[in-house]
């Protein structure tokens, strides 16, 4: 009987895609909403996400996420390195300075301060010049986004042409040469990044007392990660986090002060709705046209469980195949959309969620459906 | 003509009604009916006098409000849900007016569901919904779906749907009202060469005067109650 549901799910082509359609339809508004959503969110911690080499970030207590620097003294630097456990630390500068473009206007950077002695905590992957160039007089890399961008140079007739190797930049009153182009994660301001040591984005950056903004920390081999953060801790009045930690702290920060999670959350539930109905709707008209075919089969001795079995079958077959439809087209457009502006990213947590929500709407529909079958009359089969 | 031996369906005192308070409407009235093995009895009467209602009852799909109604000696009221429907499968055979077929399967495989149903491997249920068509003469069409099928095709495929599991009782109703004379008298005469076979008892609902000639008994029905019994097309148009 299970082939006869199936062929009574297929057999009228336009409603059987019309069924699908409809489930697809709701299975991409929910993941491509919530990628987008998860796209922009990861933006929030991008700094983080770029930097992997170091196991715990120190930080001044009050710092409520990666862009709300509170300035901490050199000397911490040096606390830091002598509590028992720590492999290597070292400084990391960020800040918000203005670059000069050519044509006069100015642009707020991302600027990256690292280690002069290791250059951790520079960009990991170069497309242009090495890491080490860093060493060179006034150099900066520059990310790639940005330097074809927001840094472009603007020529005469309108064109942007892209910030190049050997270019020269001006940075808060301060020469800066391109000596590489980098790659990096999109930051959720979409602000350009540009690296440099950690002594030469002090003297770019405007006087303070206080400049260092993070104290990047590797424990030693077979240190937990969570006994390091509480030593460091304890040991300087800072407070210490791994950097999966750092990276919830800064989106759970965006998700309660901002409006983020709300408006996408209304997109989201938006779409889930609209799906529901769609699929839930076209799924039950699917039923209500075949109840006399249920009602005939009901007469001829189906038991209830052979017509709810029936049912769910159909549901999990047009579920599934438009879930998968669905996430489908939701990653194709993320692959299309991948070198735009837009945030896109679909972890597999996204793809159990929209399917979890699509089984929800299968599910909800069959019972409704099943609930008609059950409660039907055979004796309708009767009825001219 | 048929002797009434051992009945097939008894019926004492059936009566329905639908409905509550002013909108109660009274389809069955005391019926008392017995209706023999290998019996073709014919419902008649005009639309609304509860033809349709009393073979739902003897076919187990509509229990009635009071009085008592045995098939073979098991009574219907008494059995629930499961049973019931396991009985219904395994005795009962039903042809309807609008032919019931679903339209996403073959010939073939419209037959086979009372038999699928029954828990048969589809292979076996197949060949045997092909002997059956090929029994009611249209076994060359075992392919076609019901779309490509004549209105007659359409009832014959329904009526080996109705015999193929080997039910004692085959319901009937309206089977020649959608087909014209030639093709209603056909049908008829299978229902007698095949589905009269093996004592089977058939109840068949019918306004089609033209195929009264097939039946063993008639009862005419009016307002919800058997009028008369009556054991040809004849003797029904001298009754007063």
């Amino acid at each position: 009987m299970n082939l006869v549901a199936l062929k009574m799910l297929m057999g009228d082509r336009a409603k059987y895609i019309g069924i699908l359609i409809g489930i697809t339809f709701a299975s991409l508004l929910i993941t491509q909403q919530s990628a987008i959503f998860t796209g922009i969110m990861a933006r929030t911690y991008a700094a983080i996400t770029d930097l992997p080499a170091p196991d715990v970030w120190v930080m001044d207590p009050k710092v409520q996420y990666i862009d709300d620097i509170k300035p901490l003294q050199d000397t911490q630097l040096f606390r830091v390195r002598g509590v028992e456990g720590v492999d290597w630390a070292v400084p990391l500068y960020k800040g918000l300075l203005k670059a000069r473009l050519s044509n006069g206007n100015f642009q707020t950077t991302i600027v990256m301060g690292v280690d002069d002695a290791t250059l951790i905590g520079g960009p990991i992957e170069m497309v242009e010049g090495r890491l080490e160039d860093l060493r060179r007089n006034d150099a900066v890399i520059v990310d790639e986004h940005g330097a074809a961008s927001k840094l472009a140079h603007v020529l005469p007739d309108g064109t942007r042409k892209p910030l190049a190797v050997g270019d020269v930049i001006e940075l808060n009153d301060h020469r800066g040469t391109v000596v590489g182009i980098c790659k990096v994660a999109r930051t959720f301001q979409s602000q350009p990044v540009i690296y440099t040591t950690y002594s030469r984005a002090t003297t770019f950056a405007p006087r303070e007392r206080r400049l260092l903004s993070f104290v990047l920390v590797k424990g030693k081999p077979g240190v937990d990660l969570a006994e390091l953060c509480a030593r460091i801790q304890d040991a300087t009045g800072l407070v210490a986090s791994s950097g999966a930690d750092f990276r919830w702290t800064t989106m759970m920060y965006f998700m309660k002060y901002t409006g983020i999670p709300i408006n996408f959350g209304m997109s989201v539930l938006l779409g889930f709705l609209v799906g529901t109905i769609v699929a839930g709707m076209t799924f039950f008209n699917f039923t209500l046209d075949n109840l006399r075919h249920f009602g005939a089969l009901k007469a001829m001795g189906a038991s209830p469980w052979r017509l709810t079995g029936m049912i769910v079958l159909q549901a999990l077959l047009v579920g599934s195949l438009g879930w998968g439809i669905g996430v489908g087209g939701a990653a194709l457009f993320g692959h299309v959309t991948r070198n735009t502006e837009l945030a896109f990213r679909m972890p597999w947590q996204l793809l159990a969620i929209s399917g979890t929500a699509v089984l929800l709407i299968c599910t909800i529909s069959a019972l409704i459906c099943i609930v008609k079958v059950l409660r039907l009359e055979p004796a309708i089969v009767f009825k001219s | 003509m048929q002797t009434l031996t051992e009945p097939a369906v008894a019926l004492r005192g059936v009566t329905k009604s639908y409905g509550e308070g002013a909108a109660r409407v009274t389809a069955l009235r005391g019926i008392d009916l017995d209706i023999g093995t290998g019996e073709l009895m014919m419902l008649v009467g005009p639309s609304g006098c509860g033809k349709t209602t009393l073979i739902s009852v003897i076919a187990g799909i509509l229990d009635q409000d009071d009085g008592a109604c045995s098939v073979f000696g098991r009574d219907l009221r008494a059995m629930r849900g499961m049973a019931k429907a396991r009985f219904r499968g395994e005795t009962v055979g039903f042809v309807f007016q609008a032919f019931n077929l679903l339209p996403a399967l073959n010939a073939a495989e419209n037959v086979s569901i009372p038999l699928l149903l029954a828990g048969l491997k589809r292979s076996e249920a197949l060949e045997r919904s092909r002997a059956m068509l090929d029994r009611v003469g249209i076994g060359e069409r075992w392919r076609s779906r019901p779309a490509q099928l004549s209105g007659g095709q359409q009832q014959r495929v329904a009526i080996a749907r109705a015999l193929v599991h080997q039910p004692r009782l085959v319901v009937c109703d309206e089977p020649t009202s959608s087909l014209d004379h030639e093709t209603g008298a056909r049908v008829m005469e299978i229902m007698r060469e095949v589905a009269m076979q093996g004592s089977r008892t058939l109840v068949v609902v019918t306004h089609d005067a033209r195929i009264f000639s097939y039946a063993d008994r008639i009862a005419v029905m009016d307002d919800g109650k058997v009028v008369k019994v009556v054991h040809s097309a004849k003797e029904l148009q001298d009754a007063p």
